[in-house]
């Protein structure tokens, strides 16, 4: 029986230091009528080939993104992974561990969350970051969760429009069975109104969410956005891409009280949408209401650098019904994955990915933009996605797309929180995704396959049978 | 041979002009930066930003740092609560086969076979575990799942016409079963008693109305004992129209031999990082699919996968949001690649495998219990489920030694901790859970181990560990100064 290692004689030897006939003595505890008879109704083992042989006839059935050009967005993007990070995160010493109760036996990972904390701090310019949370929707809700408690506001929620409607499904979804009003301001120009935004806030309000980048790619005025959630003593929380920080002006400098990301762009695979990596960031003076864990440095015995769980006060174990969240386990692996890719980055490493991003979604959204039935949904700048508006149905696009070997997308009408914001042209419309991995002859190809199937399909539908 | 340079901060590695990745130059005409985004928008500088090292310097600290961590593959790590069992190396292959790994969640269904083949099974397979009939995967960790189904709860009885305000749970319950409870917009009820370490019904009777929502109870409960009066709790909770949640933590117990929904369960999530041996990946991440009762399958979050019976009797797959969901609990499908590794999981042990994966676990844990019952006694029950709680009362009353005396010092012999001062209910607690992944050879050490550490000076207890990279950490200094993050001008940093 795989993983096991109790011999008969073993077992043997066992049950008579226990004092037991039988392993089924030792489930006496269970009613008779309550135990399983016989056998569950679940497959037959596998061995180790067996096993192999089915996942990979799995793997076959999908269509990952080393079989096509990957030009997908979303909130999940194609950047390259240097080997150093799958190196360093299979080491069994890291992803066999876990949480670090006893400090002593975990000074690795202990000291790996407060490098992650300490260079989430230096990206976004916030003074304080947890550990992790689970993925950038959840991290949306955490924050806003710690909002309402910093602001003792717990009626009102404003959010953008333009904040992936999943994490806008999440924060709903959260905020369910409690009596706050959720507003959304629609962004009918692919971002937010700074006046209608300000017009909407007012001094119930627990917080304003920004995403910026946004969903479709384009940036927000982050700065008086912020600004407007200020002047009614509400809490401006940013969603940002971490990665956008080579480029773009940090969120501490644009006045974010609690940033908040989804770190998949840092060296995590996409695995069909998780385990991602949920970050967490905020002003020194709202620590005690943060969410999840926090590390901490301190001395030891004798007097040596250490690191621990600090303020602990604040959790679920010690804390129960008043903790600041419900997180326990949170995503710790892909902490130690972000913080060695942000390591190989380095400072000029941030820049120079920020900026080929740029160029090249640049340069594609100026190609795509010029074909004929094409054209860029809104005017404003963007870092490395946009929204497409094509002629007719975005999923025939992105069906013409994969058939050349691209995947675009997501169609965007597939989402119904952004049908306010998108009008008419909702299912018209995708997201083109360009990360530091496209080369331009991969954009030229792209361009070109469409604008020949852009033709093929301009053409009569009923061919003449050859007589 | 301990290596202290490298476990330096990797920012003071840092060395002006070092670089690790590099990326090819742009292969695109060049514009000025400024024509696409407007300098209102761009950083100035880069002063506070990231540390500067080559590839080499970060592998080596990283690789050092791993040498600090005990874990699984190294050592035996009897934390209970947590099932620290073998993490099998064909499911991290597994994990990484392309078409798996890149897999993007917004790629096309018909391009999603595969993925979602393997994750419809995934819900077969927990469902059938759990006596359960439907099963969203979608909970990122236990307490998600919790909430999930909290909400689930709420938003059925809200169908109903009812609005229930109270969630009841024991006192020995996670901290996450009332923190779960209370982001769902619950009032929370803690039972305090208990009779042989057992819900106390009576105590349970007494909390009982027509605004019970829910009672959450682990079964196998957090002392390793198995619930015996589980039917009738469920019974009196169903009685006055409340629902049965069984937080699933400690399933390894269980798997195979009986079944939540069989013994009154509603609705349980499972933590496949656990059971299902996901890694535990030094925190998580980890997975908390749930399983509820059919009335309660449209209320589930979404989405789920479901089959469809092509006209040519070939089978598809779809996803779907259950009809009067809740909504998502996270964005994208769920954490998959833990999913995928527990799947993996269960189709080696199959049929036959879980229900010996439960029988070794809790044979396992009455041995050890067995060894250690002069040194640990375990204060209720004969026999125990997969773990048991040991109290070193005895210790600390005859020679001053404490539960985190004796924690600290199994560290230096090589033996991770386990779990201590949970539940409060029993007082100086060790909670073992050895799992069904350890030797006889391996528990008979730890248990003379145990017995070694009774008879040691006091004073060299209390200043324990001696042999780990550091000793006793100063709680309270960072709890009083919290130093969250390296700072270039902190002195603290270069003592070392």
């Amino acid at each position: 029986m795989a993983y096991l290692f109790n011999t008969p004689d073993d077992i043997r030897s066992m049950l008579e230091a226990i004092g037991a006939e039988s392993i089924e003595e030792l489930f006496e505890q269970v009613p008779d009528h309550l135990q399983v008879e016989g056998l569950l109704d679940l497959p037959v083992g596998f061995s180790e080939p067996e096993l192999e042989m089915h996942l990979r006839k799995l793997a076959a059935a999908n269509c990952g993104g080393s079989s096509r050009v990957c030009l997908m967005g979303g909130g999940v993007y194609d950047h390259f992974i240097p080997a150093a990070v799958d190196e360093v995160a299979s080491r069994g010493e890291f992803y066999t561990a876990y949480t670090p109760y006893q400090a002593e036996a975990s000074q690795g990972s202990l000291q790996a969350f407060f490098e992650f904390q300490t260079l989430v701090c230096q990206l976004t310019g916030m003074e304080v970051s947890n550990a992790s949370l689970y993925e950038g929707g959840t991290a949306v809700s955490e924050a806003v969760f710690m909002a309402m408690r910093v602001t003792k506001r717990y009626n009102r929620v404003v959010v953008l429009g333009s904040l992936h409607p999943e994490y806008q499904e999440v924060l709903e979804t959260y905020l369910g069975n409690l009596s706050c009003q959720l507003d959304v301001i629609a962004t009918p120009d692919g971002a937010a109104d700074v006046n209608i935004v300000a017009d909407t806030l007012d001094e119930e309000t627990s917080c304003l969410v920004i995403q910026h980048p946004n969903v479709f790619g384009a940036l927000e005025e982050l700065e008086p956005l912020c600004q407007a959630a200020h002047d009614v003593g509400a809490l401006a929380i940013v969603s940002f891409d971490p990665l956008s920080l080579g480029l773009l002006k940090t969120p501490a400098e644009c006045g974010a009280d609690i940033a908040v990301a989804e770190g998949q762009s840092l060296g995590i695979p996409a695995q069909y949408g998780g385990p991602f990596l949920g970050i967490l960031a905020c002003r020194q003076a709202h620590v005690r209401q943060m969410p999840g864990r926090l590390i901490g440095q301190t001395v030891d015995r004798n007097g040596q650098r250490c690191f621990v769980l600090n303020l602990q006060a604040r959790e679920q174990h010690i804390r129960r019904e008043k903790a600041t969240s419900n997180i326990c386990t949170n995503q710790g692996l892909l902490a130690i994955r972000a913080t060695v890719y942000l390591s190989l980055l380095g400072r000029q490493g941030l820049v120079d990915v920020a900026e080929l991003c740029c160029r090249k979604s640049h340069y594609a959204a100026e190609r795509l933009g010029e074909l004929p039935g094409f054209e860029l949904m809104f005017s404003r700048p963007f870092f490395k996605e946009f929204t497409l508006r094509v002629q007719g149905d975005a999923t025939e696009v992105i069906n013409r797309a994969a058939e050349a070997g691209f995947d675009l997308g997501p169609a965007l009408g597939r989402f119904p929180r952004l049908r306010e914001s998108l009008g008419e042209a909702a299912d018209q419309t995708l997201l083109v995704a360009v990360t530091e991995q496209r080369t331009r002859e991969e954009i030229d190809r792209l361009v070109e396959s469409l604008a020949a199937t852009s033709e093929d399909s301009a053409t009569p539908q009923t061919l003449t049978k050859p007589a | 041979m301990r290596n202290t340079h490298a476990t330096e901060l990797l920012f003071d590695l840092s060395q002006p002009g070092r670089r690790a990745a590099q990326f090819p130059t742009s292969d695109v005409p060049d514009r000025p930066l400024g024509d696409m985004i407007p300098d209102a928008f761009r950083r100035a500088s880069h002063d506070h930003s990231l540390p500067e090292l080559t590839e080499s310097d970060v592998i080596r600290h990283f690789l050092n740092l791993s040498t600090l961590n005990m874990s699984v593959d190294t050592h035996f790590y009897p934390l209970g609560s947590c099932t620290m069992k073998y993490n099998p190396k064909r499911h991290e292959r597994m994990a990484r086969l392309p078409g798996m790994v890149d897999l993007h969640p917004y790629q096309r269904i018909c391009d999603q076979q595969g993925m979602l083949r393997l994750l419809h099974d995934m819900q077969e397979m927990l469902a059938e575990i759990a006596g359960l009939p439907a099963v969203s995967l979608q909970p990122a960790a236990g307490a998600q799942g919790e909430l999930a189904a909290l909400l689930v709860a709420s938003a059925w009885f809200r169908s109903r016409g009812e609005t229930r305000t109270r969630v009841i749970f024991p006192s020995s319950a996670h901290g996450t079963n009332p923190a779960s409870a209370a982001i769902a917009g619950f009032e929370c009820v803690q039972l305090e008693n208990t009779s042989d370490g057992l819900v106390d019904l009576d105590e349970l009777e007494t909390q009982l109305d027509d605004q019970t929502a829910v009672f959450m109870i682990t079964n196998p409960n957090t002392l390793g004992l198995f619930e015996t009066q589980i039917e009738s709790i469920a019974a009196r909770v169903h009685e006055v129209g409340g629902l049965v949640y069984i937080d699933g933590a400690n399933m390894n117990a269980i798997m195979g031999v009986t079944r939540p929904g069989d013994f009154g369960g509603d609705m349980m999530h499972f933590n496949v990082h656990k059971t299902f041996t996901g890694p535990h990946g030094a925190g998580g991440p980890g997975a908390g699919p749930i399983a509820v009762r059919s009335e309660l399958a449209e209320f589930l979050p979404g989405p789920v996968v479901t089959r469809i019976t092509d006209d040519d009797g070939q089978p598809h797959f779809e996803l779907e949001t259950p009809s009067r969901s809740i909504g998502r609990v996270r964005s994208f499908f769920g954490n998959v690649g833990i999913l995928l590794r527990g799947y993996c999981y269960l189709r080696t042990l199959g049929r036959e495998g879980v229900r010996e994966a439960a029988r070794h676990a809790v044979l396992n844990a009455n041995y050890l219990k067995a060894l250690l019952a002069d040194l640990l006694p375990a204060p209720f029950g004969q026999h125990c489920m997969h773990e048991f709680v040991g109290s070193a009362s005895n210790l600390k009353d005859d020679r001053g030694i404490t539960a985190m005396d004796v924690a600290k010092r199994l560290l230096d012999f090589g033996f991770h901790a386990p779990t201590i001062y949970f539940p409060l209910v029993v007082p100086e607690a060790m909670m073992i859970e050895p799992t069904e992944t350890e030797s006889k050879a391996t528990l008979d050490a730890f248990a003379a181990t145990l017995h070694e550490i009774a008879e040691e000076d006091l004073e060299f207890l209390h200043q324990a560990p001696h042999a780990a990279p550091v000793s006793r950490p100063n709680d309270v200094q960072a709890a009083r100064q919290p130093i969250l993050l390296w700072s270039p001008d902190d002195d603290t940093a270069e003592d070392v």
